[in-house]
């Protein structure tokens, strides 16, 4: 649009350029400062398998992996994950190292409205990938920051506990 | 291995297996398709400027700058959209007497609770809408308001409706038997006053809706995260003035619903209005905070109550007052009058006895509404009952368990009627009693208990005998004159290639409504439940029915798919015995296979008869039309509702010095009928007693004087979370009802039903070495203090 009085753009729509490496490919994209990195992750990237639950770190449905993590991306402007390594629930999924825990939660139905769930996924693969064989409690613990509705988190913690046990036998967690 | 062969051995036999949910692999795969996710060409976003006032005049709403702000669309008043939307007024008609004001999407000249929408805007990003909120200036003048019971029924006090009385919005009163009779003989009378704070439903994917009106083709697609897609397809047209058959609603994935998600709100038929306004794709999801304020909540009740029983402990009578503030009008279609009327007349629903009065009271005040949400009514009825029994026993000296032992209906001694009017088929009180007293090992943890006591550490045991209420027929809405269906429908077909199709009305919210129906096609069918596609929740494709609310999916849907798959079946043996020369009762399927029902030899595959039926017809009999895909829908008959009863148990520990409450374990033994998928059940029962525990324990929404909610985010109010929960230990006793050939009752509301009552009662006898009670609700640790005069 030509003639247009630069004065009449407002701050928000100044967009800054940030890179980073999602599920292991190169990104960039253009993200106004305000910007958090779920709405980034969620709205330019369509990754909707992560979820905005209470926008303030409360219920754990929007965790990703940041550079090894489990981070809360309603916390994080997508600007501050510049040069980031971030993988969401569906790059957790493809390269399979979950699949233990995604085919544990399917067999005991650790799920209902699966709105909780890849928080809940993420969080539970930092907890075996720190502590190989956690107790119940220890699983509760870890899960005292994700907030399920649906099953009551027996079956959750029934399932990660087996996980735990099953990647024990098999030889540890790879 | 050496366990006799039971139904289950059976080939096909998926009701009564635990399966898991195919469905379930996508989202944990993160790939749900929930409303919030969805982006469709062209979509803009509203965003909502609230009221910050809980009732005040509007005075003059300035909109100039938000809407020249780059970006903004529509900005829209009440008057803008009561141009093209009519009013909704949430009363229906057999509950007589009750009254509501007429709701627009915005209002026209005041607000009514703090936190309601006052002025949308449409803009290209959500961000932008609400940038834009931020220039709007409304002017308001306060007005008195009502925030409580006491100040709603006084009189002469402020009047929330101009115009009406007072604030009463329905009053209603059963009496049967001789009440003042049987406490004037009584040997003894317990009486007590309970109080329920409301809480609300907190479901994680909050409110998502993308409607989106196509002017050129005169259609409404609306993208609704509902439990209920053919009631809003009902209420869209009939409140927007377009054609039943050219509104469309989609209901795919949600975030949990509970109940919230089937009401109409006012800023989902906002956004129906603002996408007609536009012509475009209108998108809006509420935020957290929106969800505190603007979701229904639940409960809110005052009760008073008391016992009549004889010299040996038998219950005789009792007497209720059941005092009930909703919003400031009663919700539509479904209204906010029926958590109340399940109160009065689910209390004492146990139990023997006849004389009973009860007097319900629904009042106005200035907050959000109130309506239905998981358990609606149960868990007030259950708690006042099973507390009063409680006192009761420590009064006459029985154990609680020999208390409700003496007092229960026999299970020997159905069909019986309440006092309250509610008729039961056939419940399970005694079988479910005895079974949770060896569950629980209750000796053991009496003895436990006395022990520990010694020591310094205070443990509680609680029960609780509940009835839910399943299963309902046209009693429910229909008879009061509500759109709202209480049948069923499914198409079923038989594929090209041999797979079956099943496009049913009820709809799947996580509980696993899709996985029980293909088990149940399957199974009745006779093939591999994998060869089974479930379609749900699309009002174009799928049949009229009434979807998903008060547990009926398993109970009327199940009997749906099972009388649609029996019909389907008959279809498709009469075109293989055809085929085969044979009679088709000669006939049968077993795993897609047609077999000699006598000696099961294979005859031919399902998949050849669809293939000479669908392409080589012309090798089929001269008149034969082969129906491979038949509809069928179910009304239930014979009794109004399907009761379902059960019975848990509570052990808890209470810190006497901080007041804190660990629940160590809970349990459950419940009848719900024929079971489906033990898994399921279980997995219902679980999180039901969870929901009901955070009832029971943490969750109110907490209101200033002024009628602010004081903890509208997920940090201020509390929920279960994983710590705080217990395991919970599961039994089952079926009764089947025998109004369906599957049998089924609901589940979904049982745990919630009697979770908060088995907690009252384990923290009272807890309590109960230092003389102290508590029957309010949550029980927080502050009134754990107050009670011990602690604090």
């Amino acid at each position: 649009m030509s003639g247009l009085d630069e004065t009449l753009l407002n701050d928000a729509d100044e967009t800054v350029r940030v890179r980073f490496l999602v599920n292991g490919r190169k990104v960039a994209c253009e993200v106004a400062p305000r910007e958090t990195l779920v709405d980034c992750l969620r709205e330019r990237l369509e990754l909707t398998g992560t979820h905005a639950g209470c926008e303030m770190g409360a219920c754990g449905a929007c965790l990703v992996q940041l550079d090894g993590r489990a981070v809360h991306s309603c916390l994080m402007f997508a600007v501050q994950a510049e040069g980031a390594k971030i993988n969401t629930i569906e790059g957790l999924t493809e390269s399979g190292v979950i699949a233990d825990l995604q085919a544990e939660f399917h067999r005991r139905n650790a799920l209902q409205c699966g709105f909780c769930t890849p928080g809940m996924l993420v969080n539970a693969h930092e907890l075996l990938s720190q502590v190989a064989q956690p107790s119940r409690e220890e699983i509760r613990d870890a899960l005292s920051g994700n907030y399920c509705r649906c099953t009551g988190y027996e079956a959750i913690v029934d399932a990660i506990d087996a996980v735990a046990k099953a990647r024990s036998e098999g030889g540890g967690a790879t | 291995m050496t366990a006799p062969l039971t139904s289950l051995d059976r080939p096909n036999s998926y009701i009564g297996r635990s399966v898991p949910r195919p469905n379930a692999k996508r989202l944990l795969a993160g790939r749900g398709r929930y409303v919030s996710d969805l982006k469709l060409p062209r979509m803009l976003y509203a965003a909502f400027l609230r009221s910050p006032h809980a009732h005040a005049q509007i005075m003059s709403i300035d909109t100039e700058q938000a809407r020249a702000l780059e970006g903004v669309h529509l900005v829209a008043t009440g008057a803008d959209l009561a141009k093209i939307c009519t009013p909704w007024t949430g009363t229906l008609d057999h509950f007589k007497g009750m009254t509501s004001s007429p709701q627009l999407p915005l209002p026209l000249d005041r607000v009514v609770w703090a936190g309601q929408a006052v002025v949308a805007v449409v803009a290209e990003s959500r961000a932008i809408a609400e940038d834009a909120l931020e220039l709007i200036e409304v002017d308001y003048e306060d007005l008195p308001l009502v925030v409580d019971i006491d100040s709603a029924r006084e009189a002469g006090g402020p009047l929330i409706n101009p115009g009406c009385a007072n604030n009463t919005c329905f009053r209603s009163r059963l009496d049967n038997g001789a009440v003042d009779d049987a406490f004037a003989h009584a040997a003894h009378v317990v009486e007590e006053e309970f109080s329920f704070g409301r809480h609300t439903a907190v479901t994680l994917e909050p409110r998502a809706i993308v409607a989106d009106y196509d002017p050129s083709a005169g259609m409404l697609t609306v993208h609704h995260a509902t439990q209920t897609p053919y009631q809003f397809q009902d209420l869209y047209s009939r409140h927007y003035n377009i054609p039943e058959a050219r509104v469309r609603v989609v209901a795919t994935d949600i975030g949990g619903s509970f109940g919230m998600k089937l009401h109409v709100y006012h800023e989902d038929m906002a956004v129906v209005g603002l996408s007609i306004l536009l012509g475009r794709p209108v998108k809006y999801v509420a935020d957290r905070i929106e969800s505190f304020v603007s979701d229904i909540h639940a409960r809110d009740h005052r009760v008073r109550a008391r016992m009549a029983l004889d010299t040996k402990g038998e219950i005789i009578a009792m007497d209720v007052l059941d005092l009930t503030a909703i919003g400031a009008f009663s919700t539509y279609p479904r209204t906010s009058v029926v958590e109340g009327n399940q109160v009065i007349r689910l209390m004492g629903a146990p139990y023997r006895f006849k004389n009973y009065r009860a007097t319900l009271e629904v009042i106005f005040q200035n907050k959000v509404q109130t309506s239905q949400y998981r358990a609606v009514g149960h868990p007030i009825a259950c708690a006042v009952t099973e507390r009063l029994v409680d006192m009761a026993a420590a009064k006459v000296g029985l154990d609680p368990f020999a208390m409700r032992a003496l007092n229960v209906i026999a299970d020997d001694a159905y069909p019986q009627t309440s006092p309250t009017g509610y008729r039961f088929e056939a419940l399970s009180h005694q079988a479910c009693l005895k079974r949770l007293h060896e569950m629980m090992d209750y000796d053991g943890l009496r003895a436990e208990q006395v022990d520990l006591r010694k020591r310094g550490i205070h443990r509680g045991i609680g029960i609780a005998t509940f009835v839910e209420i399943t299963n309902p027929s046209p009693a429910f809405y229909g008879v009061g004159g509500a759109r709202i269906s209480s049948q069923d429908g499914a198409i079923l077909s038989l594929t090209p290639s041999g797979e079956v199709r099943c496009l049913i009305s009820v709809t799947e919210q996580g509980q696993g409504t899709e996985a029980i129906i293909s088990q149940i096609v399957a199974d009745q069918l006779g093939l591999a439940q994998d060869h089974v596609k479930v379609i749900t929740g699309d009002t174009e494709v799928t049949p009229h029915g009434g979807a998903t609310w008060a547990c009926r999916g398993a109970g009327i849907g199940g009997e749906t798919a099972l009388q649609a798959s029996r019909a389907l079946k008959r279809n498709i043996l009469e075109i293989a015995a055809l085929i085969l020369q044979e009679q088709p009762s000669a006939l049968d399927i077993v795993d897609g296979e047609v077999v000699d029902s006598g000696t099961r030899n294979q005859r031919m595959p399902i998949s050849e008869i669809a293939r000479i039926a669908y392409f080589r017809s012309d090798t089929l009999p001269p008149g034969t039309q082969a129906q491979l895909t038949v509809s069928h829908h179910f009304a239930p008959q014979g009794y109004p509702f399907a009761f379902t009863n059960g019975i848990q148990g509570c052990s808890l520990e209470i810190d006497v010095e901080t007041g804190f409450i660990k629940v160590l374990k809970h349990f459950i033994v419940e009848d719900c009928g024929r079971v489906i998928n033990p898994m399921l059940v279980d997995e219902q029962l679980r999180g039901g007693i969870v929901q009901g525990l955070g009832a029971a324990l943490f969750e109110e929404c907490r209101y200033s004087e002024t009628g602010q909610l004081m903890n509208g985010s997920l940090a201020d109010y509390l929920v279960p979370m994983s710590m705080e929960m217990p395991d919970i230990v599961i039994g089952h006793v079926e009764t089947p009802t025998a109004d369906t050939v599957l049998g089924a009752k609901g589940v979904g509301e049982a745990g919630t039903a009697a979770a908060s009552a088995c907690v009252l009662n384990a923290v009272n006898d807890a309590l109960a070495p230092f003389d102290a009670t508590i029957n309010s609700i949550p029980i927080t640790p502050t009134n754990v203090l107050k009670a011990l005069k602690r604090f």
